[in-house]
C-alpha cells in the first residue's frame, strides 16, 4: 500500500506516502501560493507563504515541504490560513521599495500578484526601506538587493542547478541580504551569467543588462547599417511574450517586425549554427583520427565555458575551439558580408536575440573580437525582444510573414535543433557521419539525446567506429560527469553541454514563468520543423556551401581559424 | 563631562597592528583541521582570526579551497556571527557596549554618534586605519553605563559629546 487518504476541506483524497501536501494540492486543483519553493529542488520552508492548517493539531504548517500523513485532516483556505498568508506579504512589502511603476519586473511579478489576490489593500505595516547600493558590475546581471524579498530561490538554483554558487545569504536578522563574497561586484564573482536566477526571482531583484539606449541610437544613427541575428530558440519563444500560445513558430513574423522597429538587414543564427557544425565536426573527426584531446566538449554555450574556465580547467583543451553561433554569425557579417556589400565594419552595428544573459557577457569577451573590432556590438534576450518591440508599438498578432535576408539566412533544420538540450548533439553527429561514410543517415532523429533529463548517453554507430556522446545540462550535472572522466571513464567521445536545464529553450533570457508545459511546446515545435523540412543537414545549407566556396575554403582552414574559432584560459575570480 | 577614563588591562582584547597574513600561516592553521565539510568551519574561522586580527578576502577563500565549500558560503557563515571581523582593527579599536543596562542608558545614540564622526559603520575601520568600531554585548561595567571601552581602556557615561571629544583626543596623539 503506497497510497494514504487525506482530508482536504473536508473532501477525503488519496496521497502517495511521502510526497509533500503541496503536490497533492497541485494534482487536486488547489492553487496554495508559494515563493521560496521551487520545483524538483529540495524544499527549503523558509517563506511559509504556502501555510495550510493541520486540523487535527491546529498548527499552521508549510505544506511544499511537509509530507503526508495517515488520516491527516488540512484546511487550505480557512479565515486563519488566508490571514497568516497576507500578513507574510503585508511584512514583506513593509520594507520593499515600492518602486513598482518604474521596475522591469511591474505587471510580472509574483509579489505584485500575492499582494492582489490576498487583497492587501491598506499598509498596516510599515517598516526600514532599505537602500543597497545596486550591482551592475556584470555584463549580464544586475542586482537589486533592495527589491529582495529574500525567498533564496537564487542562491539555492545558483548552488543545487549550477554548482556555481556565486551568491549566497550574507549577514543576519534584518541586515540579511543575498550577495558575494566580501560583497564584491558579481563581475568579480564565479557568476557565470547564465541567468537562471532572474528566472527564479519573484521579484525585480534580478534583471538583466539593458542595452535598449545603445541600439536606439544605432537605429537613429543614418552612417549606420544596424543588422540583427536571432537565435535558434527565439522564433518559438517569442510568442509567450505576447501571449500568443506556447511553442508557436513566428519565424516570419518575427522578421517582419524586426524590420518594422529598424533593423536594415535579418539574419538569423540558425545559419552560424550550420556553419558552427561544419567546423565542430571536422574538429571531432580530426581529433578522433588524430588522437586529439577527447572527449570533445561543444563549446556555443557561454555560461558552460566561463564554469570550465573557473572551476574545470582541466578540461579546457577538450573545448572544442570553435567559437559560439552568435560569434561566428559576428565575425561573417563584419568580413564577408561587410566585403560583400563594400561596407566598412566599423560602420555596421551588429544586434544579437538570444535566449540567454551569458550571451552579454560572451559578446564583450576579449576573444570576440576581429582586428580590435567587436563581433556583436548588443545582445537582447527574448524578453527584452518583446519589451522593446512593444516599446516601438510593433504587436505581432497583426504582421504579415515576410522572409529573412540572404545570404545568412538560409537555415537546415540541424541547426534549429541547437535550441534543445542534445540538439547540437543530433546536429554534429548528422554531419560527422556523412563526412566519414559519405553516405548521409537513414534515421534522422537520434532520440537517446533528446528530452528535458540531464544528463543522457548514447552509443553511435558511424561505419565501423562506436562512439559514446553524452548530452548535459544544468552544470550539476556536466560537474558530475566531467567528475567520472576523471577517475577514468574512457567510453566518451563526445560531450554537449548547456548550462540552463533542458538547454536555450529554457535559457536565463526566456519568458518569465513559463510552465514544464511551454518548455515542452518549445522543444517539440522545434522538432516539428525538423521533421516537416527538407534540409534536415548542417552540410546541405546552400548558404553555408557558398560562404565556403567564395571565402572560408574549407572547414579549418586558415580563415576560418582567424574568424570562427578561438581558445579560453583558467579564469581566476572570487569563488 | 568627559567620563573618566578607567584602566583595565585584564579586560584588554588581543590586538596585532601588524598584520602577518601570509598564505604560509594560514596553511598550518589549515592542516590542522580535516579536509572536508564544514564541521569544523567556526572554530577554523576563529583560529584565523586570532592569528590576523580579522578574516581577509584571501584567508576566506584559502578556507573554501580547503574544505572544498564556495567562498560565498563561507563569507555567509561568517558574517552571520558578529565576532567575525573583515578588515584589520584600527589602531585604536573601540568596543562599544550594548548590553542592557548601557542600552537603558543611550547607548544606541552613542553608538550612531560614533559611526557619524568615524563615517564608519560598526565592524569596519577608517581609510587611515587609525579606529575601528566594534559592537559588544555586556562587558560587565554596567555602573559605569553607557560606557565604551578603547584598545581596552573603559571610557564611563559616555554621550554624544563626550564622546566627539574623546576621538579628538587620540587624534590629537597622531599630530
Ligand atoms: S547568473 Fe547563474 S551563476 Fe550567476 S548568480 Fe545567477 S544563477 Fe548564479
Ligand atoms: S513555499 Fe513553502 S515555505 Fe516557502
Amino acid at each position: 500500500m503506497n497510497t494514504i487518504n487525506i482530508k482536504i476541506n473536508n473532501k477525503t483524497v488519496e496521497a502517495n506516502k511521502g510526497e509533500m501536501i503541496l503536490d497533492v494540492l497541485n494534482r487536486q486543483g488547489i492553487k496554495v501560493p508559494t515563493l521560496c519553493h521551487i520545483k524538483d529542488v529540495f524544499p527549503s520552508g523558509a517563506c511559509r507563504m504556502c501555510v495550510v492548517e493541520n486540523v487535527k493539531t491546529g498548527k499552521l504548517i508549510t505544506s511544499c515541504s511537509y509530507p503526508v500523513e495517515d488520516n491527516m485532516e488540512i484546511l487550505t483556505h480557512s479565515q486563519r490560513v488566508v490571514d497568516s498568508r497576507k500578513t507574510i506579504v503585508e511584512l514583506l512589502l513593509s520594507s520593499h521599495p515600492d518602486d513598482c511603476l518604474y521596475c522591469v519586473r511591474n505587471n510580472h511579478c509574483e509579489l505584485q500578484d500575492l499582494s492582489a489576490e490576498l487583497q492587501v489593500r491598506e499598509r498596516r505595516i510599515s517598516g526600514k526601506k532599505n537602500n543597497y547600493h545596486i550591482d551592475r558590475s556584470s555584463a549580464s546581471i544586475v542586482r537589486d538587493p533592495d527589491k529582495c524579498i529574500l525567498c533564496g530561490r537564487c542562491v539555492r538554483v545558483c548552488e543545487e542547478i549550477m554548482g556555481v554558487s556565486a551568491i549566497d545569504f550574507i549577514n543576519r536578522g534584518s541586515k540579511t541580504i543575498v550577495g558575494t563574497t566580501f560583497n564584491k561586484g558579481l563581475n568579480n564573482s564565479s557568476c557565470i551569467n547564465c541567468g537562471q536566477c532572474i528566472m527564479v526571482c519573484p521579484t525585480g531583484a534580478l534583471t538583466e543588462k539593458n542595452h535598449f539606449a545603445e541600439i536606439r541610437d544605432a537605429i537613429q544613427n543614418p552612417k549606420r547599417t544596424v543588422v540583427v541575428q536571432y537565435a535558434p530558440a527565439i522564433s518559438v519563444s517569442l510568442a509567450e511574450e505576447f501571449g500568443m500560445s506556447p511553442g508557436e513558430d513566428v519565424n516570419g513574423i518575427m522578421n517582419a517586425a524586426l524590420r518594422r522597429v529598424g533593423f536594415d538587414m535579418v539574419f538569423d543564427t540558425t545559419f552560424s549554427a550550420d556553419l558552427t557544425i561544419m567546423e565542430e565536426s571536422a574538429e571531432l573527426i580530426h581529433r578522433i583520427q588524430n588522437g586529439g584531446q577527447l572527449p570533445m566538449i561543444t563549446s556555443c554555450c557561454p555560461g558552460w565555458i566561463k564554469y570550465a574556465e573557473e572551476f574545470a580547467s582541466d578540461f579546457i583543451p577538450n573545448i572544442s575551439s570553435c567559437k559560439s553561433p552568435q560569434q561566428m554569425m559576428g565575425a561573417v557579417i563584419k568580413s564577408y558580408w561587410a566585403d560583400k556589400e563594400c561596407m566598412s565594419p566599423e560602420n555596421i552595428y551588429s544586434v544579437a536575440i538570444m535566449p540567454c544573459t551569458a550571451k552579454k557577457f560572451e559578446a564583450q569577451r576579449e576573444e570576440m573580437t576581429s582586428k580590435g573590432i567587436t563581433d556583436v556590438d548588443a545582445v537582447l534576450t527574448t524578453r527584452e525582444l518583446g519589451a522593446f518591440l512593444k516599446m516601438m508599438g510593433v504587436n505581432l498578432h497583426n504582421i504579415e510573414p515576410e522572409m529573412v535576408d540572404s545570404p545568412l539566412g538560409f537555415r537546415s533544420t540541424a541547426g534549429k535543433l541547437f535550441a534543445n538540450s542534445g540538439g547540437v548533439m543530433e546536429a554534429a553527429l548528422r554531419t560527422a557521419y556523412y563526412k566519414l561514410t559519405g553516405k548521409e543517415l537513414v534515421q534522422f532523429r537520434i532520440p537517446a539525446v533528446r528530452g528535458l533529463e540531464g544528463r543522457k548517453e548514447a552509443k553511435i554507430k558511424i561505419g565501423e567506429m562506436e562512439i559514446g556522446v553524452a548530452v548535459v545540462s544544468g552544470l550539476v550535472n556536466a560537474a558530475k560527469l566531467l567528475q567520472e572522466i576523471r577517475e577514468g571513464r574512457k567510453d566518451i567521445h563526445f560531450i554537449e553541454v548547456m548550462a540552463c536545464p533542458g538547454g536555450c529553450i529554457n535559457g536565463g533570457g526566456q519568458h518569465i514563468g513559463a510552465s514544464e508545459g511551454a518548455l515542452k511546446a518549445r522543444i517539440s515545435t522545434i522538432y516539428n520543423i525538423d521533421d516537416k523540412e527538407v534540409v534536415k543537414v548542417s552540410h546541405k545549407n546552400p548558404e553555408v556551401k557558398q560562404l565556403y566556396d567564395n571565402f572560408l575554403g574549407e572547414p579549418l582552414s586558415h580563415i576560418s581559424h582567424e574568424l570562427l574559432h578561438t581558445h579560453y584560459q583558467k579564469r581566476d575570480v572570487l569563488k | 563631562m568627559a567620563g573618566a577614563s578607567i584602566h583595565l588591562p585584564f579586560l584588554k582584547t588581543p590586538r596585532k597592528t601588524i598584520i602577518i597574513n601570509t598564505m604560509e600561516n594560514i596553511q598550518q592553521i589549515l592542516e590542522k583541521y580535516p579536509a572536508q565539510g564544514r564541521e569544523n568551519l567556526i572554530p577554523l574561522l576563529q583560529e584565523i582570526q586570532n592569528f590576523n586580527g580579522f578574516l581577509s578576502q584571501e584567508s576566506i577563500v584559502e578556507v573554501g579551497k580547503y574544505l572544498n565549500l564556495p567562498s560565498s558560503k563561507i563569507y555567509g557563515v561568517a558574517t552571520f556571527y558578529n565576532q567575525f571581523r573583515f578588515q584589520p582593527q584600527g589602531k585604536y579599536h573601540i568596543q562599544v557596549c550594548r548590553g542592557t543596562a548601557c542600552h537603558v542608558l543611550g547607548s544606541a545614540t552613542v553608538l550612531e554618534t560614533l559611526q557619524k564622526e568615524l563615517k564608519i559603520k560598526a565592524g569596519d575601520t577608517t581609510a587611515d586605519g587609525l579606529f575601528s568600531i566594534e559592537v559588544v554585548a555586556c562587558i560587565g561595567a554596567c555602573g559605569l553605563a553607557p560606557v565604551i571601552a578603547v584598545n581596552g581602556n573603559f571610557h564611563a557615561k559616555v554621550n554624544s559629546d563626550s564622546i566627539k571629544e574623546i576621538i579628538q583626543n587620540y587624534k590629537n596623539r597622531e599630530i
